[in-house]
């Protein structure tokens, strides 16, 4: 087992619950009410030591009880090692711990994940829709229940006749 | 900030008059400017609402999205193979770069081997993509600092290198040349000649840049102590590139994780002191030596072979075999239309492009598509630093910090 799992195992006894390594990827899955102790002894601890934040993403499994998974991705630019930690959420409370605090690049990559996928960040500094313009109503595009084309009022649109020549 | 004590909060209309006169004073109060999106120094469609108090930013705020696409969205509905002409529009001043970093990550998620010779191809067009992103970079950041005559020179130097993309791949800039396992065609004994050319042409050139920008002094006054960011606060908000190395920490994915062929060549990786615009720049212009360097190792040490890997299941056959065998089409045929059944898992896979660290995190469910495709644009993640590198700066070196980022809003919008 990589020392990386082994040092999180021994240290969370509880709140861990997956560890997993494939094609050389480390992660590490938390419940969420211990989402921020985990990223903070990442983040602090001498033997880990993530200093630097990759990027936030957020994926979506409708047919899961906890539909949303955010993902977090470090790495440390002195231990020169990676992790991937990620949390779930379901969909009636669509809430996670913002690591903001911690990495300040995480303010943007979280807005991201926000406008995105519409998961809200408890302590965000300026949780704001980041790409889609801010009086946007229509969800979240990368919801797996999205239309590839988008919905709104482009359904109003009428096909056109052809045009006679 | 040294920038305090040169505020003045109110403005007497006429010093010399004694004190006890009642004297009227200005009533000063923040401004809110809109710069953008239609600015020219704002790389494309970049919006930044800053507050000012006199010349000064007290705040900014980037607007984004303008150049929003759904790139991410449209991944999940194509096949594997479908996406590679979308990642030339990521950054579509550097796609050769894109198609690297996209490529490679998806074999990581097929641990496919790609043959030797493929890599030393992959890495000389790399390489030259990144000499062509570092020259449109400076032209860019010269000409918004004021310096045009960098600009012209620059350009005449790409456009040589454009053409040379043009041969090997019929495009100039769209170019999707990497093919998942391997490339799309070999370097032509013709290509070979010129690139040989070009590298000696090009080293004096550099020379050129530099004599033109570090002896004049509106280029100095511009980029020395301006967009200052210490190297804790580069690392927290996840910079890379050349704005992480300014800033002086040594972080470089060729070096630290290597991949490609860069472990079998020498190079060596500038890293500056100051974390001002000025290091950045100078990073920049030292790459370019670096790449003249690493381009020479590979055409010495490349070996002919194949440049495909070859695994049916996967990869795409030779092109004259699709035209006369019937099986070769049948498996064009069905990879473009089904794609190839990838193995469920996920993977994040950085490779270090000239903007910074470019990743992709592919989540599969097995089939031909990716269930999740997150593209980590160093753009974007640039942009998060803006408000904090621009404090205390005037509205001139707004223009400069977008600069240094070398910041290219399709890629930062996706």
């Amino acid at each position: 087992m990589n020392p990386l799992l082994q040092r999180i195992q021994q240290t969370f006894s509880v709140g861990v619950t997956d560890l997993a390594e494939w094609r050389g990827d480390v992660a590490v899955t938390v419940s969420r009410d211990k989402l921020h102790e985990v990223a903070q002894f990442l983040h602090d601890d001498p033997g880990m030591d993530f200093d630097y934040i990759v990027h936030v993403s957020s994926v979506d499994w409708p047919d899961d009880e906890e539909r949303f998974e955010v993902v977090w991705e470090f790495y440390s630019i002195r231990k020169r090692h990676r992790i991937r930690l990620k949390v779930r959420v379901p969909e009636s409370d669509c809430v996670v711990d913002s690591l903001t605090d911690l990495w300040k690049g995480a303010d943007f990559m979280e807005r991201e994940v926000f406008d995105m996928m519409g998961i809200r960040f408890r302590n965000h500094p300026d949780l704001r829709r980041i790409l889609m313009p801010d009086d946007y109503t229509e969800g979240y595009p990368l919801r797996k229940d999205f239309p590839l084309r988008g919905k709104g009022w482009r359904d109003t649109f009428d096909f056109l006749d052809e045009v006679p020549r | 900030m040294a920038f305090e004590d040169q505020r003045t909060t109110v403005y007497k209309i006429n010093p010399e008059r004694p004190e006890s006169e009642t004297l009227p004073t200005l009533r000063t109060e923040e401004l809110l400017l809109n710069m953008g999106p239609q600015h020219p120094s704002t790389h494309g469609v970049l919006k930044v609402i800053l507050e000012l108090e006199g010349e000064r930013l007290v705040k900014s705020t980037p607007v984004m999205g303008y150049l929003h696409r759904g790139v991410e969205k449209l991944a999940e509905d194509g096949t594997y193979h479908q996406f590679i002409p979308h990642t030339d529009r990521l950054d579509y001043v550097c796609a050769m770069y894109n198609n690297f970093a996209y490529c490679r990550a998806v074999e990581k998620l097929l641990n496919l081997q790609v043959p030797e010779r493929a890599e030393y191809l992959r890495t000389i067009v790399a390489e030259v993509q990144r000499i062509i992103g570092h020259q449109f970079w400076l032209s860019a950041q010269a000409l918004d600092i004021g310096v045009m005559t960098v600009f012209f020179y620059c350009f005449r130097d790409r456009e040589i290198l454009l053409d040379w993309f043009d041969e090997l791949c019929g495009a100039r800039l769209t170019t999707s040349w990497y093919r998942i396992g391997g490339v799309e065609r070999d370097l032509t004994p013709s290509l070979i000649d010129k690139l040989k050319q070009f590298l000696n042409y090009f080293p004096p050139k550099i020379d050129e840049y530099q004599v033109f920008l570090e002896k004049n002094r509106i280029w100095l006054g511009r980029t020395k102590g301006v967009a200052v960011i210490s190297a804790e606060d580069a690392v927290s908000f996840g910079l890379s590139g050349p704005v992480l190395r300014g800033s002086g920490v040594d972080y470089d994915l060729r070096k630290y994780e290597p991949y490609s062929a860069y472990p079998k060549c020498e190079f060596s990786v500038p890293v500056g002191k100051n974390g001002d615009t000025y290091d950045r720049y100078w990073i920049r212009v030292m790459e370019l030596y670096e790449s003249v360097k690493i381009i020479r190792q590979c055409l010495e040490q490349m070996q002919e072979g194949p440049i495909m890997a070859d695994v049916p299941s996967v990869t795409l056959p030779p092109k004259e075999r699709v035209f006369t065998n019937l099986e070769s089409m049948i498996q064009q045929f069905k990879l473009f239309s089904q794609g190839f059944d990838a193995p469920p898992g996920e993977i994040y896979c950085g490779t270090e492009a000239h903007k910074g660290e470019l990743g992709f995190y592919i989540v599969s469910t097995g089939g031909g598509k990716p269930y999740r495709l997150k593209i980590r644009a160093p753009s974007f993640v640039h942009m998060g630093a803006f408000d904090h590198m621009a404090r205390g700066y005037m509205i001139s070196d707004a223009c400069t910090i977008f600069g240094t980022y070398d910041v290219v809003m399709g890629e930062c919008d996706r």
